[in-house]
């Protein structure tokens, strides 16, 4: 440690430091723009000079790194006049539309001015207009507003790894603009919303909502991907206007995905539920809450005395409280037939989910493999630790079924269909020197396969099993092969979990009967808790069938499409993550639990409360909870240690010539994303098209005789003998991706 | 006026019949020191040494000490290292570079090849000018010759010493001369000066150790080591040996390039050039680039072309890129032109000389056409100084000096403009 000192104040710092931290560390304001915390140094806005004994020139703290007994004045007549002068330099140009910019009351510039600008601007010339492009549904430009700190375009050199944005021109004439007219499509881009100082850019969707001191900001948790990024939300009148990251450097840094940060787009959708409703006589009769439960137990009395009978599907983005009072409920009525993993159509073997590193420790990896995962659409964040290590220094294998655009280097990949991903596993484990079952023990190991398997041996290794294969027919194989490879390698293996709160269900041990099984047998009644089963699941339709066949189909949602209304014959309107206090567990096996923000609309209700009334309607013991916390200690109490094991299965699942792959849009996933207009605009939604090797127009995807057609798109990315099918959109529901097969 | 000694250094073949040639080179002791440097004769430090002895100073505007400035490369230090000629001659004025590529260019290669032995460095690049497609053809067709001849490419006269040497051609942006800006477009950036330290010698082309010299710099290297670092430095004045090129231009009756000994008094350059043009009177001189600090024609018929001398005149030698003007010149037309160079120029990156120079232009134009107010003069040395000491490169530096001097010395003629509408010779 030395010692400098700021104003005649001693501080303490590392030698090399850079004096901008030194001085933040010490509370001491230095005004900055370009400077950013996350990004590397530019030194171009010149707002954080100082003076520094010695120096002839004032010096940007930013890039000044302190030496032992540096003496520094931030205040002093030299660092004031140099301050005040790059102040004056960057309003001139700036149109000070205040009034009618989004960024008024939260901007830096504004900030830093109202300290270091004069009252009277002595500019009298013309100012510089930029014209704006439109970059795509997610962010607004007002370019004449730009100050030219790069922040943004560093964000996407340094952070994300795709350098949409860049400066061309010089001068005055210099402009931050996309690569000749494209739009941004980067599943993060939002974050650069977070960097600008100034009104330059803005959130779309937020555009004119409110100003920025009219809202209230709450802490919470997002609810759209297993990374459980912190976050705040801010309200206006109880409704929810804006999302924006809270940092928190061991899981979203101060980052955000788009999908977290607009997903609330979706929360007032035309179809959202507000009042409770029962169906009699066919006609849909809205209801006081009361009424409605006791219509609940009316209801499934009858099927009581044969829970067999009843099946529960609930989403796994519900909160432990909604979960464990489901299970709970369900469990003291004797329902056993309880199921959670929605995308999943392969059930042979237990796969245990779960990231057995620490975010930080990903950034510390030597190796990573990945088996079957679009890992930048299914957990940005974690993408972008992978990627921080990969600029480290680390290796990264792909095996896939497509070679994905990825957003740093890949060393090698292996690019097959689903059936010869898993021999191609398999190799890789045989030359890690693993005992392999029939059918695979005879895999043929290449040069490259030992390198495969060398590479996992180094220290500080990992394999990551994502969506991809998850959805895939052939999960069991692939994430058994994975545990084995580990075991032999001694890389740390990591069934990556998608949903919010997937790690939370599994701790709950809240699934009793397979998806599959439940499709198959069908059940009397059913209780669906925030499923949309038709785009929730592969299945498609034949998921939609199980419950119009039923009988009685009780349904706790926040929305209700033209189908749950079909189906249904109750419906009971719940809050969504925004709306309730809760707890989701992130995949790292944190539990983070949050209060609630605001309130649902209309007479809609936190699920947790609506579950708690209902054990009381149906005379069970033990639902007397006041606090959601109370409900949070007993599922704590109730946590079942999930086993580590992954058996291989009993028999390979069978390959074909052409397998179809689900590909699920990175904004299909739940369903306040699906309503989310503006992420269904962005890049990266779902295209009702199959994408594969093959030159044709159009491919025929049939499930026995129910076909659809959809247009093909020929991409040289995907590997030979791959379709893939998207899932959880209305032109695939008919032949869905679990049992569809191409039409020769 | 004694006879003043011409082109001892870099010009000295270019009277020679196709002097670009490598057989003309040659034939007059071209090529002789790089074969003794490879035969070992002269060792790195020697060269250093008497490099450091000829006290050449940085021909490229700044006068930083050649051989000082070679002896910050640890030769043996791992890994790539790089040696840069700056030809991207782009500063008003200037244009001393471009006789040396056509008319010499093998010495000026002949100088890259021992500074690259020197530093420890592999590979050299020639940034030229982007529009200097002539020279840049000249030069480049003499690296195909040196490489013919075998004194470029691997193991060099079977020395076990490489060095390949590219030409790289500019993009027309003045602030690629800046040695960062210039490092950055070779590697395929827009060019923008870096934030310094690291300094290039630690952290250069590539992130590798980098020397960046200017073109009459090292192409009086070769002259250096043959003639002797004593020789170089006896012709110049203590502090600054040798022979410089003065680009002369403006109102002279014969502008070009003169390379005379250091320190020659400036009457003696002006005599050199034909004197001023159609026998008018001297009104003011700038010395050194349009980024060096005017001087009216007293204080330079006193001074001599030598570092000292030009800076108690109130300048800079700069370049040695003399700008003549006589007494009929508007120096509210010159300074516009000279801001509107820089407004342009300006890379835009930091926020002082993005901003500044368009608003230093705007306000010497407005001037210059007659709608300029009382406080538009305070307001021009307020935003000048503004912009002084507080960017990352020398570029807004250079734009404040220009509007700096001329209202130091030429002030009433800009409240003439204010004041009536036009310039102290228009009839009102």
């Amino acid at each position: 440690m030395i010692k400098i000192e700021i104003n005649g104040q001693v501080v303490e710092a590392h030698e090399g430091d850079m004096l901008i931290d030194v001085a933040d560390s010490a509370d001491i304001p230095i005004p900055r723009f370009c400077y950013h915390k996350k990004l590397s140094i530019a030194a171009n806005c010149r707002m954080c000079l100082v003076e520094v004994e010695g120096a002839p020139k004032a010096m940007p703290a930013c890039a000044t790194p302190v030496t032992d007994g540096m003496k520094v004045f931030t205040r002093s007549p030299k660092a004031r006049a140099a301050q005040k002068a790059v102040m004056e330099f960057l309003l001139i140009n700036h149109p000070l539309d205040c009034p009618i910019c989004d960024q008024g009351g939260e901007c830096e510039l504004q900030d830093v001015a109202f300290e270091y600008g004069d009252d009277v601007g002595k500019y009298s010339e013309a100012k510089r207009v930029v014209p704006d492009h439109d970059v795509g549904p997610l962010i607004a430009t007002d370019m004449t507003r730009c100050i030219h700190c790069t922040r943004c375009v560093r964000f996407g050199q340094e952070i994300s790894g795709l350098m949409e944005l860049g400066a061309v021109g010089r001068s005055e004439w210099m402009e931050i603009t996309t690569f000749v007219g494209k739009s941004i499509t980067s599943e993060i881009s939002g974050n650069i919303i977070d960097l600008c100082p100034v009104g330059a850019l803005t959130s779309k969707p937020f555009r004119y909502k409110a100003r920025a001191w009219e809202l209230k900001a709450a802490p919470a948790i997002a609810a759209h991907d297993s990374l459980g990024s912190n976050i705040e939300v801010h309200t206006y009148h109880g409704k929810v206007m804006r999302v924006v990251p809270r940092e928190n450097e061991a899981i979203n840094e101060v980052w955000l995905s788009d999908r977290d940060r607009f997903a609330y787009t979706g929360l007032y959708a035309d179809d959202r539920l507000t009042v409770p409703m029962v169906k009699r006589n066919g006609r849909w009769d809205e209801v006081e809450w009361e009424e409605a439960l006791e219509a609940v137990a009316e209801q499934l009395r009858p099927y009581l005395d044969r829970p067999e009978e009843i099946a529960v599907l609930a989403s796994p983005n519900a909160t432990v409280e909604e979960l464990y009072l489901l299970k709970k409920l369900t469990d003291v009525l004797g329902i056993r037939r309880r199921e959670w993993r929605l995308r999943q159509q392969d059930f042979r073997v237990e796969v245990p989910l779960g990231l057995k590193l620490g975010l930080d420790e990903v950034e510390q990896l030597n190796h990573v493999l990945v088996v079957g995962s679009h890992l930048r659409h299914e957990l940005p964040l974690l993408n972008l630790r992978v990627r921080k290590a990969q600029l480290a220094g680390a290796t990264v294998h792909m095996l896939n079924p497509m070679d994905y655009a990825s957003t740093f280097d890949i060393a090698d990949r292996l690019i097959v269909k689903p059936s010869e991903m898993v021999r191609q596993l398999a190799a890789v484990a045989k030359a890690a020197g693993a005992e392999l079952p029939t059918g695979l023990a005879d895999v043929a190991v290449t040069d490259q396969h030992r390198a495969w398997a060398e590479a996992l041996k180094q220290d500080k290794t990992a394999i990551f099993v994502g969506g991809v294969a998850r959805m895939s027919r052939h999960y069991a194989e692939l994430a058994a092969l994975a545990a084995v490879l580990c075991e032999k390698t001694g890389a740390s293996v990591n069934i990556l979990p998608l949903a919010a709160n997937e790690m939370g269900a599994q701790a709950l041990d809240f699934a009793g009967e397979s998806l599959n099984d439940m499709l198959e047998k069908g059940a009397k009644a059913v209780i669906t808790l925030g499923v949309e089963p038709e785009y929730d699941t592969l299945w498609g339709e034949r998921a939609v069938q199980m419950l119009e066949r039923a009988e009685r189909v009780i349904n706790l949602t926040p929305f209700a499409n033209a189908r749950a209304r079909a189906y249904s014959d109750i419906l009971l309107p719940v809050a969504t993550a925004y709306e309730t206090a809760g707890t989701l567990v992130n995949a790292t096996g944190t539990w983070q639990s949050f209060k609630q923000v605001t309130d649902a609309p209309g007479d809609a209700k936190p699920a947790w409360k609506v579950l708690r009334v209902l054990g009381n309607v149906l005379d069970v013991d033990g639902f007397d909870y006041v606090h959601a916390d109370q409900v949070l200690e007993e599922a704590r109490q109730a946590v079942a240690e999930a086993s580590a094991e992954i058996a291989m299965p009993d028999a390979l699942a069978a390959g074909g010539e052409l397998e179809v792959v689900p590909s699920l849009s990175l904004y299909s996933t739940d369903m306040v994303v699906r309503r989310a207009e503006p992420l269904q605009q962005a890049a990266g939604a779902a295209v009702a098209e199959a994408v594969s090797r093959l030159e044709m127009e159009s491919l025929t995807l049939c499930c026995e005789q129910a076909c659809v057609e959809l247009p093909n798109r020929c991409d040289e990315a995907v590997a030979e003998g791959v379709v893939f099918e998207p899932v959880a959109i209305d032109e695939t529901l008919t032949a869905p991706a679990a049992c569809a097969e191409v039409k020769a | 006026m004694a006879e003043i000694p011409l082109n001892e250094c870099c010009y000295r073949l270019n009277h020679l019949d196709r002097s670009w040639d490598i057989d003309v080179y040659m034939a007059n002791g071209g090529y002789e020191v790089w074969k003794k440097v490879l035969a070992g004769e002269l060792t790195p430090q020697e060269i250093i040494d008497e490099v450091k002895t000829s006290n050449i100073r940085g021909r490229g505007g700044a006068g930083f000490p050649t051989g000082l400035k070679w002896s910050f490369m640890n030769r043996h230090a791992p890994g790539p290292k790089y040696i840069l000629c700056n030809s991207d001659e782009g500063e008003p004025g200037t244009f001393k570079d471009r006789d040396i590529l056509r008319y010499n260019p093998h010495q000026l290669i002949e100088g890259m090849m021992i500074a690259g032995y020197v530093i420890g460095a592999n590979t050299g690049y020639n940034y030229i000018r982007g529009e200097f497609w002539e020279p840049y053809k000249r030069f480049d067709n003499a690296v195909k010759q040196a490489y013919e001849a075998g004194l470029l490419g691997k193991n060099i006269l079977g020395s076990g010493w490489d060095f390949d040497l590219y030409t790289h051609l500019g993009a027309g942006a003045y602030i690629c001369g800046e040695e960062t800006a210039l490092i950055e477009s070779i590697e395929g950036k827009k060019g923008q000066p870096r934030f310094k330290p690291p300094f290039p010698a630690s952290y250069g082309l590539y992130g590798r150790p980098t020397t960046i010299n200017n073109t009459e710099t090292l192409a009086s290297i070769p002259m250096i080591l043959a003639k002797g670092g004593k020789w170089f430095a006896d012709l110049g004045v203590p502090g600054a040996g040798g022979t410089k090129i003065y680009a002369v231009s403006g109102h002279v009756e014969k502008p070009g390039n003169y390379e005379v000994r250091m320190g020659t008094p400036f009457k003696d350059l002006l005599a050199l050039a034909g004197g001023v043009w159609k026998g008018r009177k001297l009104k003011a001189v700038i010395p050194g680039g349009s980024s060096t600090a005017v001087l009216p024609a007293e204080k330079a018929m006193e001074m001599n072309m030598d570092y000292d001398s030009i800076a108690k005149a109130g300048s800079f030698l700069g370049a040695g890129s003399v700008i003549i003007m006589d007494e009929t010149t508007d120096m509210v037309k010159a300074l516009e032109r000279l801001t509107w160079f820089y407004y342009e120029e300006s890379c835009g990156q930091c926020t002082p000389c993005r901003e500044g120079t368009g608003w230093m232009y705007r306000i010497v134009h407005r001037i210059r056409t007659g709608k300029g107010r009382p406080e538009d003069i305070e307001m021009l040395k307020d935003v000048s100084g503004k912009i002084m000491g507080r960017v990352i490169c020398g570029l807004g530096d250079a734009a404040s000096i220009p509007v700096a001097s001329f209202l130091e010395h030429f002030e009433h003629e800009f409240r003439h403009y204010i004041e009536h509408g036009c310039s102290i010779y228009d009839r009102a």
